[in-house]
């Protein structure tokens, strides 16, 4: 029954999305705050996280920079 | 140690992270680093009077140097496509959304239906859009730079198709959570 499930979810829209220039615009510090706390990054910018987990460009943007600043000899 | 330096680490930590998806050596992605480290300087000297000094200069810094490796990433595929960019691949769709051959009478009627959708419920300019990045698999920033775009307008096409076909279906009868079994 779940067979259709990736599609159903990725025509899904979530209408808190906020699309990638407004995440991108407060990326480094929802990934400040991601580094120590995904949970409260999530809570603090809910239209980001939304956006977060519908585009793939701007996840692995906000992975990048996580492993950059979280980088031991940075 | 210079900002430059920092950047251009950065840069290649990213490139490295990334080079799965590239089939490139260690000189071009090297390459591909040092442009990502200058363009992001570039980038950081004009926007200086932006920061606010609300998280550390660094991870702001850095924010810059991520986005130049993502978009130096797009346009590298986009110079070499690893799929025809013409053709319309609607028989890798089931794949793509990891549809079970075995069940294809459960979920045929859906895709005509989504394919029927596609072509009538788009705009022109939605519908290139979503076959590049959903039947050609095209990343969405290889497509912002052949098209010239940025990734907030591509994006936005895409969300806008994805709600007005998610619509089309619904109003079809295929409900959300049961596609599997229309209902007419
Ligand atoms: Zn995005």
């Amino acid at each position: 029954m779940n067979d259709m499930s990736a599609l159903d979810r990725f025509l899904h829209t979530d209408p808190e999305d906020v699309g990638c220039g407004q995440a991108m615009e407060v990326l480094h510090l929802y990934a400040e705050l991601a580094a120590t706390n995904a949970e409260a990054a999530a809570e603090r910018y809910r239209g980001v996280a939304a956006h977060l987990r519908a585009c793939g460009p701007c996840q692995e943007d906000l992975e990048g920079l996580l492993a950059a600043i979280t980088d031991p000899r940075q | 140690m210079r900002l430059h330096e920092l950047l251009l680490r950065v840069a290649r930590g990213e490139v490295r992270r990334r080079s799965g998806l590239l089939r490139v050596d260690g000189p071009e992605l090297d390459d591909l680093a040092h442009q990502a480290a200058a363009d992001a300087l570039l980038a950081i000297t004009s926007k200086i009077g932006q920061f606010r000094g609300e998280s550390r200069f660094s991870t702001w810094a850095y924010k810059f140097v991520i986005f130049e490796v993502s978009s130096k990433i797009g346009r590298h595929f986009w110079r070499r496509p690893q799929v025809p960019l013409e053709a319309e691949e609607w028989e890798r769709l089931p794949d793509r959304f990891g549809l079970d051959p075995a069940r294809e009478s459960e979920w045929r009627e859906l895709i005509t239906a989504l394919r029927r959708a596609v072509e009538t419920e788009l705009t022109e300019r939605q519908r290139q859009v979503f076959v590049e990045i959903v039947l050609n698999g095209v990343p969405l920033d290889a497509l912002v730079a052949r098209l010239g775009s940025n990734r907030n307008a591509i994006y936005k096409i895409m969300f806008d198709a994805r709600r007005k076909l998610r619509t089309a279906l619904a109003a079809n009868g295929y409900p959300h959570g049961n596609t599997s079994e229309p209902q007419r």
